[in-house]
């Protein structure tokens, strides 16, 4: 147990080994930074569990957050977990900005940079836009979510719900539903779930499943697209969201008949194992990819994963910003 | 009297099988005498060029190239994309019309001469718009189009979807003989795509571009050219199932007719992921991933694809290499991928990046130049040009095989910088252009005498 004088200051850690300067994928973690960033995030629950939800130890330095896209639980998640380390947090969103103006993405990260960020947050429905302007400034910057390429802050905070039920994270058999042509999530989710040692099933139509996937392209998954079969041994479940517009596109012929063969049901999440956790990365159509009986059961971990999400941030931010120091 | 000697290079012309070491006499701007052992010089002192070690040939031909001008000076125009190619070693560039105004009228096609006879470094043949406006509705006037010197029609980047029209122009195209250079794509499979679609563009999470989008439309426009008798010419192939239905189309005797760019024939759809990536299982992105300097329409392809674009070529089911050069400014390519033009600057780096073929032993160098002088004159039907036969125009190209140098975009004569190389160790080097018999690039390193005393032509 810590004493209460080092519970009043700072989690003490060794973050000697992190060298990292930006968060854009989990493609280039090591095992044992991932590591890093759960055990930091122990130490972080901590602190939200005090009476007082704050530290120090980020005072005096500025996270930006650029949403060029909406989100609720991905910003909040960030503003809280800035806050909770008493660092400044300034949002900037699109609309209302220069952005408007027609100023490239590089000015506007340059222009944010010389305002003082210490570290850039950044949502953007441009697969690899974080990347662009890590190519062009100093400062840290975070990939909030880009395109359909990455989300590798929701994939920290569902490897660390897992382990937190689960004891760990290597054996564990992982399934995927639905969208996976279009999710960062499942991009990122593969990569972190493979480097800790699980086993990633995909389930999905054809029709969303991108090509590629048994090539060079990602560790080795496996694909299953029988549902019913895909859930057998399953340890834990994550249904994506199902974007409506999907059937006008012509990826398929109906909601109904989605729902039908991919839905998450009481029925289906049966032929799990016992106590199999349900996650889902929300927001969620209910009565689509999930029914409400599901995402609201014993075995749903879903609000647990928006709780976590906010200490897995302040892990990152304290390792990023603060472990320099 | 205007005239140039070469003395000492390696003559290679394609088009009459020519390989030997001589010197070359160029005489009011055309190909005068070419012989051994000082046959072709002249009697009286002239300039004279020492290409000793390099390589003498009839100068390239581009059946495909952006010169932007009129409407986009700010990406390039006709002096400085025409300076592009000439330093690029190419004395004909045909200019695509796909410019603000488009090149549908004679007065367009009329602006486009006057400014290549006025600013133009090496010849500059138009191409005019298959349909008004390019908007794919209604056939351009061709009567006028051809009268004022066109060369072929192509409605480049939109491709005409409406098979009825395409059949309609392929008709009567006849009339003038024009032939239809043809973007293939079918705009339905390829809409939003970024990239190839592929292992690549799963992993960057991109939209893809199937081949099938090409490969449909290829297969189009065999079917129309032989319903038709009109002549059609595939730009930029990019795919093995586009070279499958040429390589048939030209067995059953179809007028057809194809290129393939420097690009395709030598990278894959894996250039985007930028320098530094591994290529190994699974390897983590460099941060110079998404590199909008690879995006290009069609995509770079596979090793598959590129494998039977150099095949093709060989064969001759592909007959000409063109560069599809694509100047963009920095402003439309350091941006979002998604936003990027696409497009490469592909002048200045074509000859060296197709030598690494030579270089690797994949393709002889007889056969790769005739891809890039008598084969692309054939199907202008313009027998003066890419060759070296006594008469012909005086339009030579001189390069050095072995010489290296590493691409420095920033000194482009092309306003144009966007270009996957940059950095990039190349082998084959332009040293001189002879447009007309006139010295349109001359490199540092490359001696001229401007009168030659010392000629012993009777010994």
């Amino acid at each position: 147990m810590r004493t209460t004088k080092q519970r009043e200051t700072e989690p003490s850690l060794e973050v000697a080994t992190w060298r990292r300067r930006h968060i854009l994928d989990l493609d280039d973690f090591a095992r044992e930074e991932i590591e890093l960033v759960l055990e930091t995030t122990d130490a972080m629950k901590e602190v939200l569990s005090r009476e007082i939800k704050k530290v120090p130890t980020l005072r005096g330095k500025t996270l930006v957050t650029m949403f060029y896209e909406p989100s609720t639980r991905t910003r909040v998640s960030f503003e809280q977990a800035a806050k909770s380390l008493s660092a400044d947090i300034i949002n900037l969103s699109a609309s209302g900005s220069s952005v408007e103006k027609g100023e490239s993405l590089i000015d506007t990260a340059r222009t944010l940079q010389a305002l003082g960020a210490d570290a850039i947050v950044m949502r953007h429905y441009h697969a690899g836009a974080p990347y662009l302007i890590a190519q062009h400034i100093e400062v840290n910057v975070i990939n909030g979510g880009d395109g359909c390429h990455a989300h590798p802050t929701q994939g920290l905070l569902d490897l660390y719900t897992i382990r937190e039920h689960l004891g760990t994270v290597e054996g564990v058999r992982m399934v995927i539903i639905g969208d996976i042509t279009h999710s960062r999530v499942a991009r990122s989710n593969i990569w972190g779930l493979s480097k800790m040692g699980a086993q990633v099933v995909l389930s999905a139509p054809p029709t969303l499943l991108p090509v590629g996937l048994d090539a060079s392209a990602f560790p080795p998954i496996a694909v299953e697209q029988n549902l019913d079969r895909a859930l057998e041994g399953a340890d834990v479940i994550m249904p994506l969201r199902l974007q409506l517009e999907r059937q006008k596109q012509g990826l398929l012929p109906s909601i109904r008949e989605y729902i039908q063969r991919y839905q998450l049901d009481a029925k289906r999440l049966a032929k799990a194992k016992p106590g199999a956790l349900v996650l889902h990365p929300g927001p969620m159509n209910e009565g689509v990819e999930i029914t409400p009986e599901v995402a609201q059961g014993a075995q749903s971990v879903i609000e647990e994963q928006v709780t976590n999400g906010v200490a897995v941030r302040m892990a990152l931010l304290y390792l990023l910003m603060g472990g320099a120091q | 009297m205007r005239q140039l000697l070469i003395v000492g290079g390696r003559i290679i012309d394609p088009s009459q099988g020519i390989d030997m070491v001589g010197d070359l006499f160029i005489a009011e701007g055309s190909i005068a005498r070419v012989g051994r052992n000082k046959e072709a010089t002249p009697s009286e002192p002239c300039p004279v060029l020492h290409a000793k070690g390099m390589v003498v040939c009839p100068g390239f031909i581009d059946l495909h190239s952006h010169l932007r001008e009129p409407g986009f000076e700010e990406k390039e125009t006709i002096a400085t994309g025409t300076l592009a190619a000439a330093r690029g070693g190419f004395t004909t560039v045909c200019c695509m019309p796909n410019t603000q105004p488009p090149i549908d009228s004679e007065a367009a096609v009329e602006f486009i001469q006057s400014k290549a006879d006025a600013e133009g470094a090496v010849r500059v043949l138009p191409i005019g718009c298959i349909t008004k406006g390019r908007r794919g509705e209604e056939m351009v006037e061709m009567g006028e189009l051809a009268e004022a010197g066109v060369i072929a029609l192509s409605d480049d980047g939109n491709p005409v979807r409406d098979s009825r029209l395409m059949r309609y122009a392929l008709e009567y195209s006849r009339l003038f003989d024009l032939f239809i250079i043809d973007h293939c794509e079918d705009t339905s499979l390829s809409e939003g795509g970024m990239m190839n679609e592929g292992w690549v563009s799963t992993r960057l999470g991109l939209k893809g571009i199937p081949a099938a989008a090409e490969d449909t439309m290829v297969a189009r426009d065999i079917a129309l050219a032989e319903l038709t008798g009109g002549r059609v010419h595939i730009a930029h192939v990019s795919t093995a199932g586009s070279v499958d239905l040429i390589r048939r189309a030209k067995d059953k005797g179809i007028a057809v007719t194809a290129e393939v760019t420097p690009h395709h024939l030598t990278m894959t759809d894996e250039r985007v992921m930028g320098y530094g990536w591994e290529n190994k299982k699974a390897s983590p992105l460099p941060l110079s991933c998404y590199d909008t300097n690879a995006k290009v329409n069609p995509p770079l392809r596979t090793e598959r694809d590129l494998q039977a674009l150099v095949e093709a070529l060989k064969e001759g089911v592909i007959d000409a290499i063109a560069t599809d050069h694509a100047p963009h400014t920095d402003v439309d390519k350091m941006c979002e991928f998604d936003l990027a033009a696409f497009g490469i600057s592909g002048l200045e780096t074509a000859l060296a990046t197709v030598f690494a073929l030579v270089h690797r032993g994949e393709i002889d160098l007889m056969t790769l130049l005739s891809k890039l002088t008598f084969e692309p004159a054939k199907i202008l039907r313009k027998s003066e040009m890419g060759t070296l036969k006594v008469g012909a125009a005086g339009d030579v190209t001189i390069f050095d095989l072995d010489a290296e140098w590493i691409v420095d975009p920033s000194a482009f004569a092309s306003k144009g910088k966007n270009t996957p190389l940059a950095g990039c160790l190349l082998k084959g080097k332009v040293m001189a252009t002879i447009y007309g018999g006139d010295i349109s690039y001359r490199d540092d390193a490359m001696k001229l005498e401007t009168a030659r005393r010392e000629v012993k032509s009777k010994t």
